[in-house]
């Protein structure tokens, strides 16, 4: 079973030189810390900022400078900064390569929630539901089930969506899978972990095609 | 053209209850510190907000909320607030969450003369409602109109008498596109200039879209989640 950080650095495997990246709240923010060192990413921050940097070093923290989740950061050299009408035709106009965001369940035909629990959290959707209405590339980031043990990845959302068929991959902290007609197609399992395993915390459709290999994560 | 007035008190006077404002900044980025002040102490009533947060319960819009002096919240993520939560479940504010990429490219959509766009975001949810639809390009997207306001409040770090502003860092955020949707647009500046002390080339939002500014003061500039690394 991976924890976050190794669920982060097994996403972080997916990226591809030369990308522009948005990351969400909560585990994908963690992937700024696993970019293999041979390629160069980008990241964007829908407040408005590409090329975003670490968090700054303590007291160099500039209040004007911040990403979506309202973090401190730092500006890399080279970065640059727009308004938010700017970096949502970004987003919108699909010049970002991928997104990777976390979620409360995902169907099996790819549909999201990840914004409100009606009657006990109204929050807002901030970007979400513009991320995955416009991404061609989105990498779900979530645990396979939640606090209660239930599953995640279930036939149908029982929550108010985010999107519609809209994610193609979940990496989680029990396995890879890509969302393909009839369901979740498992394509790697976590260390330690076995088809069964995976079967038993997943109420959706499950596609399982011969030997199933082991994640490597370094 | 001197578009210059005294103070915060000044900027806000003829804002009377019932106003529809947009608010520029993000979390507590970019927020303009001086005319939020101003309102509380204005005692106005009834406005209807349409900014991307609600501030937290002690800064920012919180501070408004509070005294119940806002009756609806236009906004895409309010969270971090308990003041407004309970506000909300209570049913004395009425709240409409809406996508940030729409809520942005509407206040832009209002300033360019745009009545309605079509966006794919939100489609399929509950965010459609009974909005028209269309299909482009196989892609069903959802008709979204262009939002306006009585008053867009905006900070921005430098401006000159013309109204040209420039912004600094994310604090830019929402605030040029609001700058456009106002029918009067109120800019406060950490630094008011003569005309022409700021390169032309470098001007965030023109004149044009300013009808009020001045420079503000004591700017808290609070941090709404301080994260640093270590050395």
């Amino acid at each position: 079973m991976l924890d976050r950080k190794n669920i982060a650095k097994r996403i972080a495997q997916e990226l591809k030189d030369g990308w522009y990246v948005n990351l969400g709240i909560g585990i994908p923010t963690l992937i700024v810390n696993y970019i293999p060192e041979d390629i160069s990413i980008e990241f964007q921050s829908e407040n408005g900022i590409l090329g975003m940097g670490p968090f700054p070093y303590e007291d160099e923290e500039d209040a004007d400078l911040i990403n979506a989740g309202k973090q401190t950061i730092t500006a890399l050299s080279g970065a640059s900064i727009f308004d938010s009408a700017t970096s949502f035709a970004m987003i919108r106009g699909q010049h970002i390569d991928l997104t990777v965001l976390g979620a409360m369940e995902v169907s099996e035909t790819g549909d999201i929630a990840n914004w409100k629990i009606p009657g006990k959290m109204v929050k807002g959707m901030g970007g979400a539901m513009d991320l995955v209405a416009s991404a061609n590339n989105i990498i779900v980031a979530t645990s396979h089930t939640n606090r209660n043990g239930k599953s995640k990845l279930l036939k149908k959302c029982t929550l108010p969506l985010t999107g519609l068929r809209c994610i193609k991959k979940i990496v989680t902290d029990l396995a890879v899978l890509d969302v393909v007609l009839g369901g979740f197609k498992l394509i790697e399992r976590a260390p330690g972990v076995s088809v069964d395993e995976i079967k038993s915390a997943t109420e959706g459709t499950l596609i399982i095609e011969g030997e199933i290999p082991e994640m490597k994560i370094n | 053209m001197n578009k210059v007035v005294k103070d915060a008190k000044e900027a806000i006077q003829n804002i009377k209850d019932n106003a529809i404002l947009m608010v520029g900044g993000f979390g507590l980025c970019g927020i303009p510190e001086n005319c939020i002040t101003a309102l509380v102490h204005s005692n106005v009533k009834g406005l209807i907000c349409i900014s991307n947060n609600a501030g937290v319960d002690d800064f920012g819009l919180g501070l408004l909320f509070q005294k119940k002096q806002i009756k609806k919240m236009i906004a895409s993520y309010v969270g971090e607030n308990e003041v407004f939560e309970r506000l909300m479940l209570d049913g004395e504010i009425e709240v409409d969450l809406i996508p940030q990429g729409s809520l942005a490219e509407r206040c832009r959509a209002g300033g360019a003369g745009i009545p309605a766009f079509y966006t794919p975001a939100g489609f399929g949810t509950e965010i459609q409602g009974d909005k028209p639809t269309k299909v482009f390009n196989g892609k069903p997207h959802i008709l979204e109109s262009a939002l306006t306001a009585d008053f867009a409040i905006v900070k921005a770090w430098k401006g000159d008498r013309n109204g040209n502003l420039i912004y600094k860092g994310t604090a830019r955020n929402f605030n040029p596109v609001m700058a456009m949707a106002g029918k009067i647009t109120i800019a406060e500046v950490e630094e008011l200039v003569e005309p022409g002390e700021l390169d032309p080339n470098f001007i965030h939002t023109p004149g044009v879209f300013v009808q009020r500014i001045f420079q503000g003061k004591a700017y808290e500039k609070r941090i709404e989640q301080r994260t640093v690394r270590n050395k």
